[in-house]
């Protein structure tokens, strides 16, 4: 047997012994309401939730590949693809979701001094230490490079001042990684990139509703927050470069997970559609609806395969490419395109927003009909994606 | 826009007026986040109904005003960019016209001047599945010698929970899906055979779900003839969707208007977002859409009101065409609007939720696409 056949048929042995039943058959996500995020904060409706992140964590699988030394599996690329497919044989759920496993980390890992990483992944590894991205501002959205937030030097630490937006789940999160001004003259080279408790005084996180009606995002104040000089990752006025490699396994993360709702997991589209508007020898019995399932379930395969080839293709070990932006771009469009359908699969029933007269299933319908209008904005918007690609990847010049 | 006459120009400039001073989105949000569970304001109808417009399809002989379905489109345009909520559509429109096409004169003479007025309020009663489909009207109508007996449901009634009178599709012979056999009846709201639950629908708009049980009417009560309600259904429907079109098409001019604007005030990378040519090709693309649609939206009005044989065709295709276009454009806001368009706070949600529920209403573009091609022959 190769290496790699006998780590699978260790990791097969292990998961059976050790994921819980109610963390089985899923599509790859916790069911709704059952997310771990960790993080102080984190408490469990499922008990067998809290026990799968504990043993996960101790083996170092939430996070596969990162080095043993801190708290990782320590696993080659080839392993964590085994052990992810062994994972999805049973459908065993994601024990953590986290900012840090999917943002932070990787960028720690190649940016971070060694104290840092001592400090830090361990602590995002077992879930203990949930984050923030404090990236956005209301001046600097699409235009990241023009943030205003100060971070001034005091001798023995750094003050910061200013104002972030749309930061997911600063209300709930215990650190953030911000991206701060430390000097004015310049635009990109003025960009510096800290790490702070969000407990330190002088930090407000408000939270904003969204139109779906929860509040996953805030305004983030900060007025005189003192942070301690060797939470500053990499070099002052070096952050530009390590945002940008943020954003890049930002976006690779949310193509990979196709924005949570999964494709093919949860409600089939196919059979919403079927079970709504009828059916004809098996066939949707609304041919232009059918037609435009299809298509779109078309895309989506197209899609998948797309980021298989991509992965397939990746020899290097130096990140993802400036072509995932492709990916990050593609995902978006899809997932709001099966919102969309569902819901208009459903008719009338899709457009409920509570109460007697609709199931939970054809409320949810709706509301990530809503939520999945954000997908093509978080994390870059697609314009800014497109734009990338059209410099990076295809060489087009700017319009002079 | 096609040629107004003076008192059409009058209406429009009042309609105008009146919103932008009165029920401006603002009102629409408030009423939203109230306790109104009617999904309109009472006090604001009032107001509409004082300046005529509830009776701007009904005859003076009855009490309205006699102007046409242009007018009351241009009203509805203008109470379609604020998201006013109000029976205008299901009463003044709606249930008004199912009148006049086939009412007889007690009939007429009955409720006619109280739409006029406003003191009553009508709805129509058509779907009762997942999907517009009126051919498929299960709700029977049961003879019992002079009296009708009205058993099933209904799943999605505009302002169905507040009217005083309901115009309900009912399968009186044949099966589910045939066009015959298909009766129509006026039913008072408050009728006890019938149990009338609001729904809580994501555009905060009023509907209603009815359940009829051992409902009873007397024969005078049928509106038109017996099995032959079909051919009346559709004509009815037909004006509910160019009307609904109009207030989708102000709805959509409003969305891109405010976006427009956006896209002359948003700073980004040192220039106003509406430098990037990315955006501006999308910008101009929507006001494109906009004019085609809007000439779509102006040929059914005005074929309502020449009773022309063109109505079914150019009514699914103003509906059809409302409906991709406010799809695409209250897309575009919330997209060109980046993560504040994702606020509640901001109007774009308001507009894309009033988007879905009117795409779907009266038939959704599919079902427009699919009716135009059959009506068209192919
Ligand atoms: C659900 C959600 C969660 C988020 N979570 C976070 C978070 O955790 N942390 C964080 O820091 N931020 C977060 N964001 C913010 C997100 O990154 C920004 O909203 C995004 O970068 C866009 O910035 P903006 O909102 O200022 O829009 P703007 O940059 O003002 O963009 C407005 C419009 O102009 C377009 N545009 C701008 N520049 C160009 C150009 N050069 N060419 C063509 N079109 C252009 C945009 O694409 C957009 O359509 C989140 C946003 C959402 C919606």
């Amino acid at each position: 047997m190769s290496d790699l056949e006998s780590f699978r048929s260790e990791a097969r042995s292990w998961l059976e012994a050790n994921c819980p039943p109610s963390l089985r058959g899923t599509s790859g996500r916790p069911a709704q309401g059952e997310e771990v995020w960790g993080g102080r904060r984190q408490t469990y409706r499922n008990p067998e939730a809290k026990l799968w992140l504990e043993r996960m964590a101790a083996k170092g699988w939430t996070a596969p590949t990162w080095p043993k030394a801190y708290g990782g599996g320590g696993l080659s690329r080839d392993e964590a693809k085994v052990l992810d497919s062994e994972m999805r044989r049973i459908g065993a759920a994601a024990p953590l979701l986290s900012f840090g496993l999917w943002m932070l980390g990787p960028v720690l890992l190649e940016y971070g001094n060694e104290q840092q990483k001592r400090e830090h992944l361990p602590k995002i590894v077992r879930g203990e230490i949930r984050w923030c991205q404090g990236y956005s501002e209301p001046g600097a959205g699409s235009d990241l490079a023009g943030l205003r937030t100060r971070c001034e030097d005091r001798g023995d630490h750094y003050l910061i001042n200013g104002q972030k937006i749309w930061t997911s789940y600063a209300d709930q999160a215990d650190w953030i990684f911000c991206l701060v001004r430390t000097d004015t003259s310049k635009k990109h080279e003025g960009i510096s990139f800290i790490l702070f408790d969000m407990a330190t005084p002088g930090v407000e996180a408000r939270p904003i509703r969204l139109i779906s009606g929860s509040s996953p995002f805030c305004e983030t104040f900060f007025t005189d927050v003192k942070v301690p000089k060797e939470n500053l990752v990499g070099r002052l006025n070096g952050g530009w470069e390590i945002a940008k490699r943020l954003l890049q396994y930002e976006r690779q993360n949310i193509s990979a997970g196709g924005f949570g709702s999964g494709f093919g997991g949860g409600l089939e589209l196919e059979d919403i559609a079927k079970k709504y508007v009828g059916e004809v020898d098996g066939r949707i019995a609304d041919g232009d609806l059918r037609a435009r399932v299809a298509e779109h379930r078309m895309q989506a395969r197209a899609f998948a395969l797309t980021v298989r080839r991509l992965a397939d293709e990746a020899k290097s070990a130096n990140g993802p490419s400036p072509a995932v932006s492709i990916l990050k771009y593609a995902a978006a469009r899809l997932n709001q395109e099966r919102c969309e359908l569902l819901v208009e699969a459903m008719g009338y029933q899709g457009l409920g927003w509570d109460g007697d007269g609709f199931s939970a299933a054809e409320v949810q319908a709706m509301r990530d009909m809503l939520r999945s209008k954000g997908n093509s904005i978080e994390g870059g918007t697609s314009e800014i994606n497109l734009n990338v690609v059209a410099k990076r990847v295809l060489g087009l010049m700017d319009h002079q | 826009m096609a040629v107004l006459s003076e008192e059409q120009v009058m209406l429009q400039e009042a309609a105008k007026n009146w919103t932008r001073e009165v029920a401006p989105v603002t009102a629409f949000r408030a009423l939203r986040d109230s306790a109104n569970r009617e999904g309109f304001d009472r006090a604001l109808w009032r107001q509409m109904c004082e300046m005529g417009w509830a009776g701007i399809l009904i005859p003076e002989s009855y009490g309205g005003s006699g102007l046409d379905y242009l007018s009351i489109g241009l009203v509805l345009e203008e109470t379609g960019r604020t998201l006013t909520a109000s029976p205008l559509l299901s009463t003044a429109l709606v249930a008004t016209a199912a009148l006049l096409l086939a009412g007889n004169d007690r009939q007429k003479t009955e409720w006619l001047p109280k739409f006029a007025t406003g003191e009553a309020l009508g709805a129509l009663a058509v779907d009762e599945g997942a999907h517009h489909a009126p051919q498929r009207v299960e709700l029977t109508a049961r003879q019992k010698g002079a009296a009708f007996v009205l058993n099933g449901s209904k799943s999605f009634v505009v302002d169905g929970a507040t009217a005083d009178l309901l115009i309900v599709a009912a399968r009186s012979s044949a099966a589910p899906g045939d066009e015959n056999g298909i009766t129509l009846f006026l039913v008072p709201g408050t009728h006890p055979g019938l149990v009338r639950s609001p729904l809580h629908m994501a555009d905060s708009r009023a509907a209603a779900r009815l359940q009829f049980r051992d409902v009873e009417v007397m024969s005078d009560a049928v509106l038109g003839t017996v099995d032959k309600g079909f051919g009346v259904l559709d004509a009815i429907l037909d004006r509910a969707r160019a009307g609904l079109a109009a207030e989708m098409l102000g709805h959509a001019a409003q969305s891109f208007e405010v976006t427009l604007d956006y896209l002359k005030t948003r700073n980004q990378f040192g220039q106003l977002i509406g430098s990037f040519q990315a955006l501006q090709h999308r910008a101009a693309r929507m006001y494109t859409e906009l004019e085609l649609t809007r000439s779509c939206i102006e040929a059914a009005l005005s074929a309502c009101d020449r009773g022309s044989a063109e109505v079914p065709a150019l009514c699914s295709l103003a509906k059809a065409r409302a409906g991709d276009l406010v799809h695409l454009v209250s897309n575009e806001m919330v997209q060109m609007h980046g993560g504040i368009g994702m606020t509640d706070a901001h109007d774009a949600g308001l507009y894309l939720k009033r988007a879905r529920v009117s795409e779907a209403t009266y038939g959704s573009p599919a079902f427009h696409r699919d009716r135009y091609a059959r009506l068209m022959g192919y």
